[in-house]
């Protein structure tokens, strides 16, 4: 078998489990009582064993195996998770994700994990002889122990019971399913698996013997039995079996509270026979206990167990470089719409205006899909974050909740891409800068645990995300000497500053005030870095603080960097495009109007003062200056809280624009952005308002 | 014998030179050119090869040579070297050639008033005709393209 087909897969998938197994236990360090959560997890390292054993990834293997076995006794309750075991775990998983990028990056997912498997099996072992002498008088699971279990001994331990029998209670249906294969099958330990997974689609396995590890290394005959809660009706469920091919044989028994109690005080000799009995006493009355209206057993499953089965979303994984030459192709088409709209208004037929406009709505239509289709929940940047914070407040020695909302906020896959970096840094910053010790919170009045809010939410054509925390805030006098001190700001300027403007001091080049350089966050290089990453991206950064009481950054992101509106305007004979964003407005006005203040070009606006742009100048227009005009157009663009007015000869209209790259050979042009191809085939140029306000 | 060598042959005024096939992605007439503002004088701005923006380079300023308006026969030969696309402007291109790489000479110290770093050899054709094969990743240095731009500051 050719695994390379496979390999993409396996690494989707192993990404998928390794960020449920870490979502899972984090959950469970804050509910260490809940063990349908320890179910899950197990799943998904059971899962993630079988995928990487098949793909012949041993390392990967023998240490999901070693985590397997751990979580198997905590399953069972026959662990009780500390942290030691939580960090162990933890350190696992970090170890199996390395394992899993390193395939990723072509190499063979080799590592020397012998010190976290030798922790694991630590673990194992001092639990080991206490959970046999507690509970002496219960069977020990195979499963727990590994050894080879005779089939004839299926037995039920207090704590599988005790599952069955509350949901059977809660009106799930148990059953007891003992599965032949036909014995010329060559793969069964594969023909196995299929039935696993059929019964975890519909429900979830409590037990089965032998246990699921003989299973798989083929170590059975070529029948296996297996205890199962499930929603699904006794016919429906024993059909889904036997459709799998090369299945001899799956007789399903549901069982009630009586079969139970004998199933799992029963001798282990008489094992075999309770089933039969019990078999035998719930099948007549078949008809009422067994088939369970799938309307009410939805419901009741929903709240036994989180059932894999209902998060069955119809989604397919695309190629990322094809969603990416759909969108070429799109743009072409948006130009050809554009020149098309501009022929018919020429040629002024009513049915080919009515043809076009037809087109133009179904375009517009077609180009808010294709800008879905790039479209990524925030959540597959913030998911790595719960983790990433628990692990720093451990370090830092602080108590830390992070409260994460509209992680469904969605995002162009581009702006995911890029985004996840500065995110990183301004969350450390919180923790380590922001967020104070246990210690000065208590003296400061404040509840231990100190709380950050991670939040993202869409606003008109942006989407917003906020990193606010409820620390120390900004000390300002402090961010002044140091700056003063860094050679940011001279104290002349200083004294000039708003509260606002030395907040922001902190973004500039070359400034850090922690006293200390600590791994986390603060070399200097940290803030001035995301502001500018930002930036890149056509977005911008703000901070809030109060002294004493918390900071809040805000990250503001262009949904889409693909497609955009704009303003065309011209200059003499040349056609400019300034994207709509960032105009607050247009207008006109008369040479009276613009004042000369200290040599500036200025004019008032909304009762305020604004400078006055030349574009020809900036652009080195050769056939338009705005100086001999009497009147001249303006448009009012802003950064941030700034303003300016900026000159043009002409409007020429409101546009959907395509944003193109100049290309490897023209960066860095100053003033302008990009480029993008008009209607008639023309280039025009992107100006980048953001360079025209200093 | 050497291994044989497809070339594009253009002129610039009265010489002749020569640029590997597959590092030509196509040649066009003269198509409208967007000015690109604040850049050398020689790089004449962007135009819309069927959708991508390139940028467009008058190969006679690239070379200091003096720069003449554009005629019929004027052509733009777009490059790819390197991820980069660029189009360079040049009076003429009308001949695919085979040549033999061991008749490509190393070039002089100066040739025709370019400098010989941009140059990958001499190639002679017979006949007393010489064709210059340029070395593009140089002609597209952008570090010397920096340097001019300071000089002309």
């Amino acid at each position: 078998m050719d695994m390379n087909a496979y390999l993409s897969m396996f690494i989707d998938e192993s990404n998928d489990h390794l960020q449920s197994l870490n979502e899972n236990l984090l959950q469970l360090e804050n509910e260490p009582e809940d063990l349908s959560i320890v179910q899950s997890i197990f799943r998904s390292a059971h899962t993630l064993k079988g995928m990487s054993a098949t793909m012949g990834f041993e390392d990967l293997a023998a240490l999901t195996h070693e985590m397997e076995n751990v979580l198997d006794l905590v399953r069972n309750g026959k662990l009780i998770m500390d942290s030691f075991i939580f960090d162990t775990l933890f350190k696992g998983l970090d170890a199996l994700e390395a394992m899993v990028q390193d395939i990723v990056g072509g190499g063979t997912g080799k590592a020397d994990v012998t010190a976290i498997v030798a922790s694991l099996q630590q673990i194992l072992k001092s639990d080991y002889s206490p959970a046999k002498a507690g509970q002496a008088d219960t069977a020990e699971p195979a499963s727990a122990t590994g050894a080879a279990t005779d089939s004839g001994s299926v037995l039920l331990d207090e704590f599988q019971a005790s599952i069955l029998l509350q949901s059977i209670e809660a009106g799930v249906q148990a059953y007891h399913i003992k599965v032949t294969i036909r014995d010329s099958c060559l793969l069964k330990a594969v023909r196995a698996y299929m039935v696993f997974e059929v019964l975890e689609k519909n429900g979830e396995v409590i037990k089965s013997d032998p246990s699921v590890q003989d299973i798989e290394q083929d170590k059975f005959d070529f029948t296996f039995s297996v205890f199962i809660i499930s929603g699904t009706a006794q016919e429906e469920l024993q059909n889904q079996i036997l459709n799998i091919s090369e299945i001899e044989d799956a007789a399903v028994t549901a069982l009630d509270e009586e079969s139970l109690s004998m199933l799992s005080a029963a001798p282990a000799a008489a094992a075999a026979e309770a089933i039969e009995a019990s078999a035998a006493a719930v099948e007549p009355p078949a008809d009422k206990p067994t088939i369970v209206p799938a309307k009410e057993a939805a419901p009741a499953r929903a709240q036994t167990s989180p059932a894999p089965a209902a998060n069955v979303s119809r989604t397919i994984r695309v190629d990322i470089d094809r969603l990416d030459t759909l969108m070429n192709l799109f743009s072409e088409l948006l130009i050809d719409r554009v020149r098309l709209e501009q022929l018919s208004s020429e040629i002024k037929r009513t049915d080919l205006t009515e043809t076009v406009e037809h087109m133009a709505r179904v375009s517009s239509d077609l180009q808010s899909i294709v800008l879905k289709l790039r479209m990524v929940p925030v959540d597959s940047v913030f998911n790595r974050f719960p983790r990433m914070i628990r692990d720093l407040a451990k370090s830092l020695d602080k108590k830390i909740d992070l409260v994460i909302t509209g992680a469904d906020t969605e995002l162009d896959r581009t702006v995911i891409d890029e985004i996840g970096d500065p995110l990183v840094h301004l969350l450390r910053n919180s923790v380590d800068h922001g967020l104070e010790t246990v210690e000065e919170r208590i003296a400061a009045g404040k509840p231990e645990v100190g709380t950050i809010y991670l939040r993202a939410y869409h606003s008109g054509n942006h989407v917003f995300i906020e990193v606010e925390e409820d620390g120390r805030g900004i000390n300002q006098e402090k961010v002044l000497k140091t700056a003063i001190k860094n050679g940011v700001v001279t104290e002349e300027q200083a004294k000039q500053l708003t509260s606002d403007e030395i907040n922001h001091l902190i973004f500039a080049p070359g400034f850090s005030t922690a006293d200390k350089i600590s791994d986390i966050s603060g070399r200097g290089v940290g803030l001035d870095v995301v502001k500018s990453k930002i930036t890149s991206l056509g977005g911008n950064v703000t901070l809030e603080s109060a002294f004493g009481k918390g900071s809040k950054f805000s990250v503001q992101l262009p949904l889409t960097l693909s497609i955009i509106s704009a303003m065309l305007i011209k200059l003499g004979s040349e056609k400019y495009a300034i994207p709509l964003s960032s105009i607050v407005e247009t207008g006109i006005i008369r040479k009276e109007q613009i004042k000369n203040i200290h040599g500036n070009r200025m004019i008032e606006f909304r009762s305020s003062i604004i400078p006055l742009v030349s574009l020809s100048k900036v652009l080195e227009s050769p056939d338009f200056n705005d100086e001999e005009e009497d009147e001249t157009e303006i448009v009012v663009v802003r950064k941030g809280e700034k303003w300016a007015a900026v000159t043009v000869d002409e409007f020429i209209g409101q546009s959907e624009i395509v944003l193109k790259s100049l290309g490897k050979y023209l960066t860095n042009i100053e003033a302008i952005s990009g480029a993008t191809i008009l209607g008639d085939g023309y280039v025009a140029l992107i100006i980048d308002p953001n360079a025209l306000i200093k | 014998m050497g291994e044989e060598l497809k070339v594009i042959v253009f002129a610039l005024g009265t010489e002749e030179y020569g640029i590997e096939v597959d590092k030509v992605r196509t040649i066009e007439r003269m198509s409208p050119i967007t000015r690109v503002p604040k850049t050398a004088s020689f790089i004449k701005g962007v135009i819309n090869l069927r959708g991508v923006v390139v940028p467009v380079i008058d190969l006679r300023g690239r070379f200091q040579l003096t720069e003449t308006t554009p005629t019929e026969n004027s052509r733009i030969i777009v490059v790819a070297v390197a991820e980069m696309e660029v189009g360079f402007i040049v009076d003429s291109a009308n001949d695919v050639i085979d040549i033999d790489t061991d008749t490509i000479d190393l070039p002089p110290e100066i040739v025709g008033g370019i400098k010989a770093k941009y140059l990958r050899g001499i190639a002679k054709l017979g006949e007393g005709r010489l064709l210059i094969m340029l070395n593009l990743s140089e002609v597209l240095n952008k570090n010397e393209i920096i340097q001019l731009e300071q000089l002309e500051v």
